[in-house]
């Protein structure tokens, strides 16, 4: 494909001369550390295969799961916002999960879904930006880095992974927002809103967003949209971290805790 | 359908009836108890376990702790499936050695705690059934604890409990720890002796109230001095 041989994108199993492959029994003398190997069950169906596995003999294994996350463009920039809530089942793990991967200082990458394989992918996304920028001497765009997620999500399609992301930035067409998900959809749009609280979010954001909204504004209605989905939704809250990307990078705006937010918007202090 | 007569409490007959072929599948995975708990001081940190190996009603063994000795800086705490607990450290043992013999020099626990992720994902489609706590001493000789699900996603803590009475534990080392919940009192950092002192206290309360929990309490202490091991006893029953 164009955008791979320009990119210098090689895939580490064509560096290697050996394909990725996923194999019923892992490579033990190397433990994987020379091609990149994923175990499977045998004769099973991977996506189904956890699903079975569970209550049996009191056997749970639950993945850290669930997010409310938010972006979008305005004239100043772009703004993030997200929750640092992980469940596991019905437990919850952590109140204080960073759900935003800071790719470089003009790239940011959001997590919603399952937070293994989100923070496996992007972490690997970031590789692949720092291996491009040292080949090709100039930072990658934002369309093409939410490319080479979204294809990595395609190979692995109907295997169960669990992942909504947004790839925001700023490049030389200036402020960059694209959605990416776990069955290769890959979307360019001006905002967005992922996870199982993204309905309470956009009605929020949707309501309030105006394209001349002024720096501090936009700040509050992200803070807010996250606010109001984490009220609502059980598997979304903790803190709200908000993010502003503009020409000059991205920078941490701030990071307060919903229950506050909420009981300062009740008493109509905002 | 195959019907079965017997008698039943009353004295009566009762019937019993089949309603055909129950499908019975292999199940990989086994579980097999036990309680990790992991704490990050300003200069130490602790990580503890219980010493039960359970499975189903029965107790396989009183003396097997959820501790394993990584480097001179780290330890590691796994409960779940103790078959997979025990081939993740040898896995782990192993890339530590090679490690050490690639580039001269011991793994610190942050980039422990970034391979054992990895690992972890290698095994995305059919788990390792473990859950995994990493404490240790970071870079600058401070206290840091990893705290992992089954698929690798971690984050660092300041303490994080985990295993089968990890809900249990959780709450209190919120309130106790991290002073959540708790109005008007004053932030005092944790010294080691009152760390230790909690940890034992909560894992006498987790044994009460938790089956796979009990038997011998084995506390881990990592310092800048090496790490230091006690064994105290809990509930037998």
């Amino acid at each position: 494909m164009a955008l791979f041989e320009v990119s210098g994108f090689r895939s580490y199993s064509e560096v290697r001369g050996r394909q990725t492959h996923l194999a019923d029994r892992t490579n033990h003398y190397n433990f994987g550390t020379k091609t990149q190997e994923f175990a499977v069950p045998v004769g099973v169906d991977p996506s189904g295969f956890l699903k079975t596995c569970n209550h049996d003999g009191g056997v749970c294994i639950d993945m850290n799961h669930g997010t409310t996350t938010l972006a979008f463009k305005f004239r100043h920039g772009v703004i993030v916002a997200v929750d640092s809530r992980a469940s596991a089942g019905r437990y919850l793990a952590s109140n204080d999960v960073n759900k935003v991967i800071e790719i470089n200082p003009y790239l940011l990458g959001t997590m919603s879904g399952s937070a293994a394989d989100c923070q496996y992918w992007e972490r690997l996304l970031a590789k692949e930006c720092r291996l491009y920028r040292l080949r090709n001497n100039h930072r990658i765009s934002v369309a093409a880095a939410s490319k080479l997620l979204c294809n990595m999500m395609l190979g692995y399609r109907g295997m169960g992974l669990s992942v909504g992301s947004m790839i925001c930035g700023w490049d030389k067409q200036g402020p960059g927002l694209y959605y990416v998900d776990d069955n290769g959809t890959r979307l360019s749009g001006r905002m967005f809103s992922t996870g199982c609280g993204n309905g309470y979010a956009y009605g929020v954001i949707d309501s309030g967003y105006r394209e001349d909204m002024t720096v501090e504004e936009a700040y509050e209605l992200g803070r807010r949209g996250i606010a109001h989905a984490t009220h609502r939704d059980a598997y979304s809250g903790g803190v709200v971290n908000t993010l502003y990307h503009n020409k000059d990078g991205w920078i941490k705006v701030c990071k307060e805790d919903v229950s506050e937010l909420i009981h300062r918007y009740r008493k109509g202090m905002f | 359908m195959f019907s079965v007569q017997t008698f039943g409490d009353t004295g009566k007959m009762k019937d019993y009836h089949y309603t055909g072929p129950v499908e019975h599948r292999f199940s990989p995975y086994a579980f097999n108890g036990g309680t990790v708990l992991a704490v990050a001081g300003e200069d130490f940190a602790i990580v503890a376990s219980d010493t039960r190996l359970s499975e189903g009603y029965s107790i396989h063994s009183r003396d097997s702790p959820k501790c394993y000795k990584l480097t001179d800086t780290t330890v590691i705490g796994c409960s779940g499936f103790h078959g997979d607990c025990l081939t993740l450290t040898k896995i782990i043992d192993a890339r530590l050695k090679m490690y050490k013999h690639s580039n001269n020099k011991t793994m610190t626990s942050g980039a422990i705690a970034a391979m054992l992720s990895t690992i972890l994902y290698g095994r995305r489609f059919f788990p390792y059934y473990v859950y995994n706590i990493i404490g240790g001493l970071d870079e600058e000789g401070k206290g840091a604890v990893y705290s992992f699900d089954p698929v690798g996603s971690y984050q660092r803590d300041t303490y994080k409990a985990g295993g089968s009475a990890s809900a249990m534990l959780q709450p209190l080392l919120d309130n106790q720890i991290g002073f959540k919940n708790m109005e008007g009192v004053q932030h005092v950092p944790l010294t080691q002796d009152k760390a230790v002192q909690l940890v034992k206290d909560v894992f006498i309360s987790a044994a009460e109230r938790d089956v796979y929990t009990g038997d011998a309490l084995r506390v881990c202490i990592i310092t800048k001095e090496g790490i230091d091991e006690q064994t105290v006893a809990l509930r037998k029953d």
